[in-house]
């Protein structure tokens, strides 16, 4: 893949020193703001590192300490700033229920920020659900990645579980079954680039954040338990919302091989959303119970940043109505 | 699949099954299994039966 267009300073670095070879300098993310664009944009190319190769980057930066170093300033300011955005839902959830899928549900019930799905699935126009799946395409083209990052700081039967769980998602011994697989044909069948991160520099800065939280929880062993949390919250607010999005696609008249991506997650996420609630996230507190208060900070981090991006991409197709009625 | 049928129920949800080959629905009709676990319905309100579609808990929301 290409490096994206820098959004600010703190990206335009990133870019340049990858591009040219030149050093990091850890210091340029003192003042940016970390949840915004040019910040995120920032964290996504470095935790890209991770994942693929950048085409145009002089040379291998994965492990450069100046790289690193800067992630991890991103990084920990992304995760200090999510904490003190989710004390509420974090508090909500422990009075709920005493047993850790009981509160991420409870959390879950609480959220009441708007349905990105119900707009897809009734009113959304074609246009917009192209950029959905565009906007969807960082994560869902990489899906499953990050949490296999979790599986060596895991153990027993939690990572039993987390591993069968990671086996559906990687297609239960069938390529053509692979999510991301999916996701590619379904970007294909409505005519997009199935390229990973071909997208990139149309992908709203709050949807970059949820992709860079999932990434940040996963690839630090210190938040292991905040990534399933994580991993918990998603599974568990995927299968309903895929069915809707499944009939948006064919509403607005879009080949049925676009849904089949969101079919397979009606069926499979019901029960991806048992494991990871129960026999993932249940079990590693049952044998850690320190670690309660991790899971439920993932899970909260994810809901919260999931509506921000929610809320901006319904604004974001609310007024290109606006100027389409007024044109 | 080889080994035994493992059954695991989830609260106020569906039955988590692993290891089976066929779920047969109370028609008589055979639903392969493809997934190493599959989530079977037992609120009788999926839209994919036999298979669970998370129906269950617009179900319990709104009693
Ligand atoms: S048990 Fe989940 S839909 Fe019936
Ligand atoms: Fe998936
Ligand atoms: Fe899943």
């Amino acid at each position: 893949m290409e490096l994206p267009t820098p959004r600010g300073p703190v990206s335009a670095h990133v870019v340049h020193a990858l591009r040219s070879g030149d050093a990091f300098e850890p210091a340029v993310a003192a003042s940016a703001d970390v949840l915004g664009d040019d910040a995120q944009v920032a964290l996504w190319v470095l935790l890209q590192l991770h994942y693929r190769d950048f085409d145009d980057a002089a040379r291998d930066a994965e492990w450069d300490v100046g790289a690193v170093a800067l992630r991890q300033t991103l990084a920990e300011s992304f995760v200090d700033r999510l904490r003190g955005l989710v004390t509420e839902r974090v508090a909500l959830a422990r009075d709920a229920a005493d047993d850790v899928p009981g509160q991420v549900m409870a959390m879950i019930g609480a959220a009441d920020g708007p349905s990105l799905a119900a707009y897809l699935h009734r009113e959304a126009t074609r246009e917009q659900v192209l950029s959905f799946l565009r906007q969807r395409s960082l994560y869902a083209l990489k899906e499953s990645d990050a949490h296999s990052f979790v599986l060596p700081r895991v153990h027993g039967s939690v990572k039993v579980a987390l591993a069968e769980l990671q086996y559906d998602e990687y297609g239960a011994g069938r390529p053509d079954r692979l999510h991301a697989g999916m996701y590619a044909e379904a970007l294909v069948a409505a005519g997009l680039d199935p390229r990973y991160g071909r997208y990139v520099d149309e992908v709203a800065g709050p949807v970059l954040a949820v992709d860079n939280l999932i990434s940040v929880l996963a690839l630090q062993r210190r938040t292991r338990a905040a990534s399933l949390g994580q991993l918990a919250a998603f599974e568990a607010t995927s299968s309903l919302p895929s069915r809707r999005i499944a009939a948006g696609i064919e509403r607005v008249g879009l080949p049925r091989a676009v849904a089949a991506y969101f079919d397979e997650h009606v069926e499979a996420d019901a029960a991806h959303e048992q494991i990871a609630l129960r026999a993932v996230c249940g079990a590693l507190v049952a044998a850690e119970p320190e670690l309660a208060d991790d899971v439920l900070f993932g899970a909260a981090a994810y809901l919260e940043l999931d509506e921000r991006s929610a809320v901006h991409l319904l604004a974001r197709w609310r007024d290109d109505e606006v100027v389409e009625a007024a044109s | 699949m080889t080994g035994p049928v493992r059954v695991t129920p989830c609260p106020d949800g569906p039955l988590l099954v692993r290891g089976a080959d066929v779920v047969t629905d109370e028609d008589g009709t055979d639903h392969p299994v493809t997934r190493p676990v599959v989530a079977l319905c037992v609120c009788g309100k999926s839209g994919r039966r036999p298979w669970c579609d998370d129906t269950h808990r617009s179900i319990r929301r709104s009693t």
